[in-house]
């Protein structure tokens, strides 16, 4: 089909995109790679009346930038962009891992990472890697700027916290500390779809190979990312040893309560939730050896 | 609104108005006449109407025309040579990569655009490349095999 009539505006500043944000707001929606946005509008599952095409900011919004202890990923930069970044993948290479998995190249091309998490689709997997990576949500209107982390951002299905006049213009990362490893593993059933279930994991470990610090989040089990915290509480401490990866595989599965759809049962999806946190935890455990 | 937009589109520049709405695939088939690029699902499942964008394959179906303004773009009138089949267009031939050919134009492009980034070395990663495109006539292993065929080639 083809979208409903809206006016469109491509502004050539931040200032000038958040200016139209302010004064459309609620009829307003914010256009960058446009791989959800346009699909639903072509739908019909989305009408606005004035769509704002950040494209056109400006150039420093199109590329990641690595500053001493900080990744920055600003509001253009596309996602095949991130998936090639040399110098984010030696700092941070769960991106280089999980990004081949997004859709197809021909949409990494277009869609950029603010965006995906800016949409949050409880099956997406940006959100899912922004979980477990220190992140941070720089918001910004003509009200002023702030800040939020990624447990705040992502509030429901499709909701995040940013306000109708708000845009996202950019999420900066945390270099992780030394000795972090990180995996992402996912099950969808053709090349480019969605995951039924993907998941994220992050673990820190000191010089005796004991685990610090852990994160391990779950897409496509409820409708924002979910933290796995009891499994991540079996991991610390652990050497990520078998019967830790084990103890940690049935606490992700006693921790989530899917929803069955017409692509998997909701007992088909708790079991792929345990399996790709086993994977994703024997990947971090291979990595120390 | 509409406004008038110029665009290069396989080495030629051409200016058309569009109104706000109107999608890129929309532009070039309805306004330049190009109807090369196919429209299937209209939401950037299918690939069908898979093009080249200042180097990049992307969906025309996700873009809108005025997005496009300033931009450079290929499409499938641009591949043949002087009236002759290109070297992917003959492996495609060559090796029963089609049946009806409506979603050709898009798998010669996503495939154009790949095979411009570096060689595609065995079936594995053809499959990828080809994974942004549908065709619903036939199987695929025609296609890995124009695909492997062509990078050969053009990489050896």
């Amino acid at each position: 089909m083809k979208p409903g009539r809206f006016t469109y505006h491509a502004p050539r500043s931040l200032d000038a995109a958040l200016a139209l944000l302010a004064e459309h707001g609620d009829e307003a929606k914010v256009l960058a790679g446009g791989q959800s946005l346009v699909p639903m509008l072509n739908f019909r599952l989305a009408q606005v009346d004035h769509l704002v095409d950040i494209n056109r900011i400006g150039p420093e919004f199109a590329g990641p930038k690595v500053t001493g202890d900080t990744v920055t990923i600003p509001a253009l930069v596309r996602q095949r962009v991130l998936e090639r970044s040399a110098e984010v993948a030696a700092v941070l290479p769960v991106f280089a891992a999980a990004l081949p998995q997004v859709a197809h190249p021909q949409i990494r091309n277009r869609g950029t990472v603010c965006g995906s998490c800016a949409h949050a689709d409880p099956a997406a997997e940006l959100p899912t890697v922004m979980s477990v990576v220190d992140s941070t949500f720089r918001i910004a209107s003509a009200r002023g700027t702030r800040e939020v982390d990624a447990a705040d951002f992502f509030q429901f299905h499709l909701t995040t916290a940013l306000e109708p006049d708000e845009l996202l213009t950019e999420v900066a990362i945390r270099v992780p500390q030394p000795g972090t490893r990180m995996a992402f593993k996912e099950f969808a059933t053709r090349r480019g779809d969605f995951a039924l279930v993907a998941v994220a994991a992050s673990a820190t470990v000191d010089e005796s190979g004991t685990v610090t610090a852990c994160r391990i989040a779950a897409a496509g089990v409820a409708p924002t990312p979910q933290r796995l915290h009891d499994a991540e509480a079996v991991v610390i401490g652990s050497t990520v040893d078998d019967e830790a990866i084990a103890a940690a595989e049935a606490a992700a599965s006693a921790a989530v309560d899917p929803t069955g759809d017409i692509h998997a049962t909701a007992e088909h999806r708790r079991r792929l939730t345990a399996v790709l946190v086993r994977r994703a935890l024997a990947e971090i455990k291979g990595d120390q050896s | 609104m509409t406004d008038n937009i110029t665009v290069t589109v396989n080495g030629k520049q051409h200016t058309a108005t569009a109104d706000d709405r109107l999608t890129l695939a929309d532009f070039l088939r309805e306004k330049l006449r190009l109807t090369g690029t196919h429209l299937g699902c209209e939401h950037g499942v299918c690939g069908a109407c898979t093009i080249i964008v200042d180097g990049s394959a992307v969906r025309s179906c996700l873009m809108l025309a005025r997005q496009a303004d300033g931009a450079e773009l290929e499409t499938v009138e641009g591949l043949a040579e002087g009236g002759k089949l290109n070297r992917l267009q003959q492996a495609f031939k060559d090796n029963y990569a089609l049946q009806c050919g409506f979603c050709t134009p898009g798998f010669l492009m996503s495939v154009t655009a790949a095979l411009r980034e570096g060689p595609v070395r065995d079936e594995d990663e053809a499959r990828d490349v080809l994974s942004g495109n549908i065709c619903r006539c036939t199987g695929y292993q025609g296609l890995v095999d124009a695909v492997l065929e062509t990078s050969k080639e053009m990489h050896s």
